[in-house]
């Protein structure tokens, strides 16, 4: 019974917000590692990218919930969704247009994109900044619970109870939907197959009779997906506020690279690694101790490696470790 | 334009952008802008020699910054009474003991054979120390935070002149800088910029948690001064009667006093360096630098130490960061790690480098003065232009408020479109490099 | 430095940058028009001077042609423009005088990428497979400018080169030098093309994988399809060439048939060791 215990207050703390975390970290890593593979840079936007994807979705799910329109049990951003998508999809075509086509058109070195970047962050967080202001924004509704701390108990019987938010299904649920459209699509379709061919060889992607445009047109699209989608449900799940979706970038690159930078795959195995080792490392495990060792043996401290404001830190440390020991990442990189 | 015309036409453009603020909105402000923007420039020149001489991605520059801020905490500010006494050895040995075992671990890793029997050594070295750290390092941080908490809670510093803690924070960011640099720049590819970005976190996490060291959040205020207060001139009888023998108001007097008192000082900084950068530049090291950043492989096959190098002036840019973040918290008087963020302290830098003139000195310093200048002004003539485009929507209406509130988020905007446009049009920025 | 965007004052950060497959020698003008041109050959690049971008000429005067059912081959030298004379045929090179035919068109304004379109296959001496995707997915990128059912040709390379229907689902990049060149070969195949031109295809496999891919060469050569080539083992070559120009310093110095430039004593002594 107590060993039952341990797990569900390791699955409530640890197992459940992890998955959770990992999975909106993959969805933005994701978006970083296809443009590192395929317009071949850092994009340092990416962070406002998303927070600009969700400023949108949160309009939409306001209009929406103005006319009276919500999604049942299920957050009515999800509703917004397409919209954000659509928004950041205008957005990220419209900046590659007016700002990144003419560096590709003077084959600019990737640094110089890099830079460029770092000058659409500044824009597209005084866009966001102007849209939705600074404010923490909290955009969920529809039912909270999935599984309610009580009913778990009164169900199982067990002293710890299991409390799932429906926000940590449906990110768990949207993420999966999104990477398998996304492998499916790079996989198995003719555009991208090609996006995958010009990420491996350009000149001979040219060669073959790939459009280049087409590539980097189908590329930020699907990179405004990625990120509105990420974007939501990290704010659904926590909440929305500029500042703190600028912040993600370390993470989000911290994953994007422990996988290897360019691999899809590795976005989403990085993303979960990154994630897990931030709330084992942070999480205080007496409670789980308490239930595995007899009572008299029980810890007095917290057992907490190290306090939740150096969660940074943790995926700064793990990015460096996997570095030393796989300089390419755990996947291997470039093979969008 | 000939660089011998057109560098010295700036600089005469932001001198006026400079005096007319002074006119239009006082001295007091046009010297608040300047003062900042010397500092601004200090640190454009670091992250000029590492960008712009060696390639070098430094995006961690907030980090450095924030390390010579708390140099200057350590060096000036009173040690708190009690407080070694209560916790401070234990804290040190116990930090002595932590990093005891990460060069521990490092030695098992380097000096064993590969196999079981390493990996095994690493993990009870680092566990075993871990645990020891957190025995003695623990006890020692809640007896020094016990202390007084609402007034101090920290260990405090020396009690020498803050003057002094500019090099120590020089200092503080070059041993930031090797550990960084050894670690990123010695991986077999280069992973600096993911590197800088995260430790600059770190440093900012650290600032912002342990209050035995910065207070955290809570802040280290009233830091010594290495200029006098202004209350003291206005009650000093001789300084009265010579601003009013200018015609001055003595409050406003003392104002301008000090910030000339500080300008003074970081002028002669910002030379000093300006001075040591361009010699270093035009000297043989200087030559072999750039020799390094256009064409590293042959000068690799010459035998150049290229990584060696890279460290070098990796250091060096950083050191420059660490000194004008202790500069920064000197002029503010305070250490507040709440406000260090990666927009204002990082990339804000690298506009003034990206504007300026990657690559050229005065470029890098005529970047940081103006757009400091930019920074500040932007937020009121942003104010300006969106009450004189909604001065005929009714006051108060919602549209109103918005355009107005919308003010405030400009300056982002305008930094981000002047990189831009810079970037797109003058890639070599405004002073490019000769 | 010219162009001041593509300085990256040697930065290498490979947590910013993907220097990884970026192309380089593509160039991405437009393409200007065609015109019809009688000619004598069914490819010629005729009296071609030209070189890279704004650089130095490196060709001059320069004639190379090929007929169907032939094997033309270049050999020369190092350093003699072999390669170039070859890219200049495919476009990507300027050159400011002469032209290039094909199939009594005059192509000479357009892209690589359009004259692929026209019915040039190419494979590049390096680079030439995505080493990251299977050998399949390599062929039907190959195709990607058709928009027919390609099922056909890809059997028909499976035919040619059973190795690759063995190792379909594999990434090129893990298959053996030979077998890349193989599937080098099979991409360019996949277009269909009314001319194929290979760029040093045996560089730097072993002598008994250099005999096998001749073979296939061959093989090529007998479904009709007029081969351009560049070739370092000069002899080799020459044994199955039906039209062979050596080149040095970017001139054509020796024209003929493969067995009459063997028997040429000049050729000989210079290139073939006597």
């Amino acid at each position: 019974m107590d060993f039952l215990n341990a797990i569900v207050v390791l699955a409530n703390f640890v197992i459940v917000p992890g998955l959770a975390y990992g999975a909106q970290l993959a969805l933005g890593a994701l978006g970083v590692t296809l443009i590192y593979g395929i317009l071949r840079f850092s994009n340092f936007a990416h962070g406002d990218t998303m927070a600009f994807g969700t400023a949108i979705t949160i309009l939409g799910t306001n209009a929406l919930l103005a006319l009276g329109i919500t999604f049942g049990p299920l957050p009515t951003a999800l509703l917004a969704l397409p919209i954000g998508i659509a928004g950041t999809c205008l957005l990220l075509l419209g900046t590659d247009w007016l700002v990144y086509k003419f560096y590709r058109v003077k084959k600019a070195a990737p640094v110089i994109l890099v830079i460029v970047s770092m000058g659409v962050m500044f824009v597209m967080n005084g866009i966001v900044r102007f849209i939705i202001g600074v404010g923490d924004v909290n955009f969920a509704d529809g039912e909270r619970f999935v599984v309610t701390a009580r009913g778990f108990r009164d169900a199982t019987g067990l002293a710890e109870g299991l409390a799932i938010r429906t926000t940590q299904v449906i990110t768990v649920v949207v993420a999966l939907i999104a990477m398998a459209l996304l492998f499916w699509f790079l996989n198995k379709t003719r555009t991208g197959k090609s996006m995958r061919a010009f990420s491996d060889n350009e000149d001979l992607a040219l060669l073959s009779g790939i459009n280049p445009d087409w590539v980097v047109k189908v590329t930020w699209m699907i990179v405004a997906a990625l990120a509105t989608t990420a974007g939501v449900l990290y704010g659904l799940d926590k909440s929305f506020k500029a500042f703190t979706y600028f912040q993600l970038l370390l993470p989000i690159f911290a994953a994007a690279i422990v996988g290897g930078l360019g691999n899809p795959l590795g976005a989403i195995a990085g993303g979960f690694v990154i994630a897990f080792s931030e709330v084992t490392v942070t999480y205080a495990w007496r409670r789980v101790v308490a239930y595995l060792v007899p009572e008299d043996m029980a810890p007095d401290g917290l057992l907490q490696l190290m306090s939740t404001d150096y969660k940074f830190a943790v995926s700064f440390a793990i990015l460096i470790v996997v570095l030393l020991f796989k300089p390419t990442g755990l996947f291997k990189g470039q093979s969008v | 334009m000939n660089p011998a015309i057109r560098t010295p036409l700036l600089f005469g453009f932001v001198a006026v952008l400079m005096i007319g603020t002074g006119i239009v909105q006082g001295w007091n402000s046009a010297l608040l802008i300047l003062n900042m923007g010397l500092i601004s420039a200090i640190m454009a020149l670091g992250v000029n020699l590492q960008w712009g001489f060696a390639g070098l991605f430094n995006i961690g520059v907030m980090g450095f910054v924030a390390l010579g801020g708390l140099a200057a905490v350590l060096v000036a500010s009173p040690p708190t009474p009690g407080a070694w006494q209560a916790g401070g050895w234990n804290i040190l040995i116990g930090l002595v003991l932590g990093a005891a075992t990460v060069v521990g671990a490092v030695l098992a890793q380097s000096r064993m054979q590969k196999g079981r029997l390493r990996t095994i050594t690493t993990l009870a070295i680092l566990i075993v120390g871990f645990v020891v750290y957190r025995a003695v390092f623990d006890p020692g941080v809640n007896a020094v935070e016990a202390i007084n908490p609402s007034v101090s809670g920290h260990l405090g510093g020396l009690n020498l002149p803050i003057l002094l803690s500019w090099p120590v924070g020089g200092l503080l960011a070059a041993g930031a800088a090797w550990i960084i640099g050894k670690t990123a720049l010695g991986l077999r590819s280069d992973y600096l910029a993911i590197a800088t970005l995260g430790i600059a976190e770190i440093i900012i996490a650290v600032l912002k948690n342990e209050d035995w060291l910065s207070r955290g959040v809570k802040n280290v205020i009233g830091l010594p001064r290495p200029v006098p207060f202004e209350i003291e001139l206005q009650q000093d009888p001789a300084f009265v009667e010579r601003a009013l023998s200018f015609g001055m108001n003595p409050v406003t007097a003392s104002g301008i006093y000090t910030k000339l008192a500080y300008a003074g000082l970081f002028v002669i900084v910002l030379l000093i360096l300006l001075w040591m950068a361009e010699k270093a530049l035009n000297s043989p090291w200087g030559r072999m630098m750039r020799a390094i950043r256009d064409n590293e492989t042959a000068a690799r096959a010459m035998g150049k130490d290229v990584t060696a190098r890279h460290l070098q002036i990796f250091i060096l840019g950083s050191a420059i960061c660490g000194i004008a973040g202790a500069m920064m918290t000197t002029l503010d008087g305070q250490l507040t790690p709440g406000s260090y963020q990666p927009l204002r302290f990082t990339f804000l830098v690298w506009v003034m480098v990206i504007v300026g003139g990657s690559g050229n000195n005065w470029g890098a310093v005529l970047g940081g003065l103006l757009i400091w200048w930019l920074w500040v002004q932007v937020e009121p003539m942003g104010l300006a232009l969106m009450q004189l485009l909604s001065s005929g929507l009714t006051d108060g209406s919602a549209l109103q408020t918005r355009m107005v509130d919308a003010a405030a988020h400009m300056r982002l905007l305008t930094m981000g479109v002047l990189m831009l446009i810079v970037l797109r049009f003058s890639p070599r920025g405004l002073i490019p490099e000769r | 430095m010219t162009n001041a965007y593509q300085d990256s004052r040697g930065n290498k950060d490979r947590s910013i940058t993907n220097p990884a497959g970026q192309g380089s020698e593509m160039p991405r003008n437009k393409s200007g028009k065609v015109t019809a041109a009688p000619s004598t050959a069914f490819l010629i690049g005729e009296a071609m001077t030209g070189g890279y971008g704004k650089g130095p000429d490196i060709l001059h005067d320069c004639t190379i042609a090929v007929d169907p059912g032939e094997i033309a081959v270049i050999v020369g030298p190092n350093g003699a423009g072999k390669s170039t004379a070859m890219k200049a045929v495919f476009g990507m090179l300027n050159v400011h005088s002469g032209r290039v035919l094909l199939d009594g068109e005059d192509i000479t304004a357009l892209t690589p990428q359009d004259r692929v379109v026209k019915g040039m296959g190419f494979v590049p001496q390096t680079s030439n497979i995505f080493t990251s995707m299977t050998v399949e997915e390599n062929l039907e990128m190959g195709a990607f400018i058709r928009r027919d059912d390609f099922r056909d040709t890809m059997a028909q390379i499976y035919d040619l080169f059973p190795i690759l229907k063995e190792k379909r689902y594999q990434a090129a990049g893990e298959l053996s030098g030979g077998q890349r060149q193989q599937v080098a070969v099979g991409r360019a195949l996949m277009t269909k093309p009314k001319v194929l031109m290979l760029d040093e295809p045996t560089a730097g496999v072993s002598p008994i994988v250099m005999d096998e891919l001749f073979d296939r060469i061959i093989e090529v050569a007998r479904t009709g399809i007029p081969i351009l080539m560049v070739e370092q083992n000069a002899r080799q070559a020459l044994e199955i060439a039906d039209k062979a120009y050596v080149l040095v310093q970017g001139r054509n110095a020796h024209t003929g048939t493969g067995k009459e430039l063997l028997a040429n004593p000049e050729v000989r002594r210079s290139f073939l060791g006597g």
